[in-house]
């Protein structure tokens, strides 16, 4: 292929910030991060080579599982139900008129645009012990009052609870664009010839927006295994590391114990985690794209 | 006719669910309006009958609430900024330009795509560290200036103009380097203020970079200074709530104005055309 001058130079003027900032910002922090995963060393400040030592150490540190097994846990309590819920929702928004959808769908996606810090601050008030008015609904039942964030059971199902009520703003939004993308004739039709809600469901609208659903559900996968602000402003990990999640572990080492090294192996097995899950991601969905 | 009962009821459970959805926002206002002592009694009002803005003044008398608020709109105008100005101009490059190295770039967008920054926290903490930027504005911002899915929206916009109007433009004697700023990005006007709202809100939002990169309180942004100074309050709910409220406020807000702007951008930001 002929390149112009002119038109490379320019081209080079307009590229270079975005691969300045990519180099400064994403490669070399990769880089270093590997090559400080290697060594035994402060956060800042230089360290001594230690080849393979921090994985060795972290394969037979019981916290660390913990933790991923933790962080896979809450995985669990938050994906899957936050989808089905978010194609509830979205089934139940779009039967209604336009002015009724945009209301419905608000209330729904207001506390998606809310910083964390607002939401946990907001769910420790209702959920206060002393004078949280859902304590006061407990009352109503007769139950005795319950400590969520530091009850061993309670703790990680109420944290994803608040997450799924957070996050599924988005999925719902998702999942309507998913489903207006469905031709209402194929309805008409089958109401034609009888077809039950719940068939129509089984046979229609499922298997028409599975590619929203298989996007959603990544999506989520990958936004929840970074599990860190909701947890450690509810939680802080506790009671007794039962709510210890991977970047929670990250931190502490890091900037708690100055383990720079080790924290710096923990996030990358993490990173590696993730990035496999997106490269699945990416394969499935271009998959469906084909 | 059959199904006219089923219809009402489902409405009211969509009613029923959404109203329950939306009352924690609706409790930590109204709490933020009430009095501390209604707030502690123990007749709970659902509406409150008394209502006060003592606390809203409490907070900007005894509280650094303006100096993080202009640190949180400070920095997030600039990421915001930032990150529109880099991707446009990469977007547009990949587009419309023909240089060595194109695929090879755009390949590197899309794969960045992938990677999980939250977990290069050590390295890029280092490095702000390194730069002497802890406790500043840039140190909050320039790990947050990449956005590959911006350069992708953009890079997808431009190359679904049509090519006649560049070379109409070419022919009435517009130089390139005119092009992107007289004719591409009026153009893009409306998927630009789309990718600037959300880029803005997310920003506003973030908790895990200004939470690392700072440690002093009158550098803090709302969104980390209200859980960290909760202390200061004792237990004081309409207190906190009222804190909340003024920290939810502004991106609540956007979101309000520029609702259908909003969702549309979340779609394409995720793949979905809508």
């Amino acid at each position: 292929m002929k390149y112009k001058r002119e038109e490379i130079v320019y081209a080079l003027v307009l590229i270079a910030p975005f691969i300045l900032a990519y180099t400064l910002f994403l490669i070399y922090p990769t880089i270093y991060q590997i090559t400080l995963s290697f060594q035994k060393a402060p956060l800042v400040g230089t360290g001594e080579w230690i080849g393979l030592e921090n994985y060795s150490k972290l394969i037979n540190d019981k916290l660390f599982w913990k933790a991923l097994s933790n962080t896979g846990v809450f995985v669990l309590w938050t994906v899957v139900p936050n989808t089905l819920l978010g194609l509830m929702f979205a089934m139940m928004v779009i039967r209604h008129r336009p002015i009724f959808q945009a209301v419905i769908l608000a209330c729904f996606f207001i506390p998606h645009i809310l910083p964390v810090t607002v939401v946990t601050e907001m769910w420790t008030w209702l959920l206060s012990k002393q004078f949280g008015i859902i304590q006061e609904i407990l009352d109503a039942f007769d139950t005795k009052r319950i400590n969520f964030f530091t009850s061993r059971y309670w703790a990680m199902p109420m944290v994803a609870f608040i997450t799924i009520w957070w996050t599924i703003g988005f999925n719902i939004v998702l999942f309507i664009a998913g489903l207006r993308n469905i031709n209402p004739e194929i309805y008409e039709a089958s109401e034609m010839e009888g077809a039950s809600r719940i068939k129509q469901f089984r046979y229609i609208t499922w298997p028409l927006i599975w590619p929203v659903t298989a996007l959603v559900l990544t999506l989520q996968l990958i936004f929840q295994m970074k599990i860190f602000d909701q947890m450690y402003l509810l939680t802080g990990g506790g009671p007794f590391n039962s709510t210890l999640v991977v970047l929670q572990l990250v931190y502490n080492k890091a900037f708690q114990n100055n383990d720079g090294g080790y924290a710096a192996a923990i996030s990358l097995v993490l990173f590696g985690i993730i990035l496999m899950t997106s490269i699945l991601q990416y394969q499935v969905l271009k998959k469906q794209e084909d | 006719m059959s199904q006219r009962i089923p219809n009402i009821l489902l409405s009211l459970l969509t009613a029923i669910f959404a109203i329950t959805w939306i009352f924690p926002v609706y409790w930590a206002i109204a709490t933020s309006i009430k009095h501390e002592v209604d707030v502690t009694s123990k007749n709970t009002e659902i509406v409150p009958t008394s209502m006060t803005l003592i606390e809203y003044v409490r907070v900007f008398k005894e509280s650094n609430i303006l100096t993080w608020y202009i640190n949180s709109l400070g920095t997030s105008i600039l990421i915001t900024l930032l990150v529109i100005i880099i991707s446009m101009m990469c977007g547009y490059a990949l587009s419309q330009l023909n240089f060595p190295g194109k695929r090879v770039l755009w390949w590197m967008v899309l794969a960045s795509i992938m990677v999980p920054t939250t977990a290069l926290v050590i390295a890029l903490f280092v490095l702000i560290a390194d730069f002497n930027l802890i406790n500043t504005w840039a140190g909050i911002i320039l790990p947050q200036i990449i956005s590959p899915v911006c350069v992708v929206v953009f890079k997808q916009f431009f190359d679904a103009v049509p090519r006649e109007l560049r070379e109409a433009a070419i022919l009435d004697g517009a130089k390139e380097h005119n092009l992107l700023l007289n004719l591409y990005f009026p153009m893009s006007f409306g998927i630009t203020a789309a990718l600037a709202i959300v880029t803005y809100i997310g920003a506003w939002n973030q908790f895990w970079w200004p939470f690392i990169m700072t440690t002093q309180e009158e550098k803090f942004t709302v969104t980390i200074a209200i859980s960290s100074v909760q202390d200061a309050f004792g237990v004081r709910y309409a207190r906190e709530m009222a804190l909340a409220v003024l920290a939810g406020f502004p991106v609540a807000a956007a979101y309000l104005v520029f609702q259908k702007k909003v969702t549309n951008a979340l779609m394409m930001t995720s793949g979905i055309k809508g």
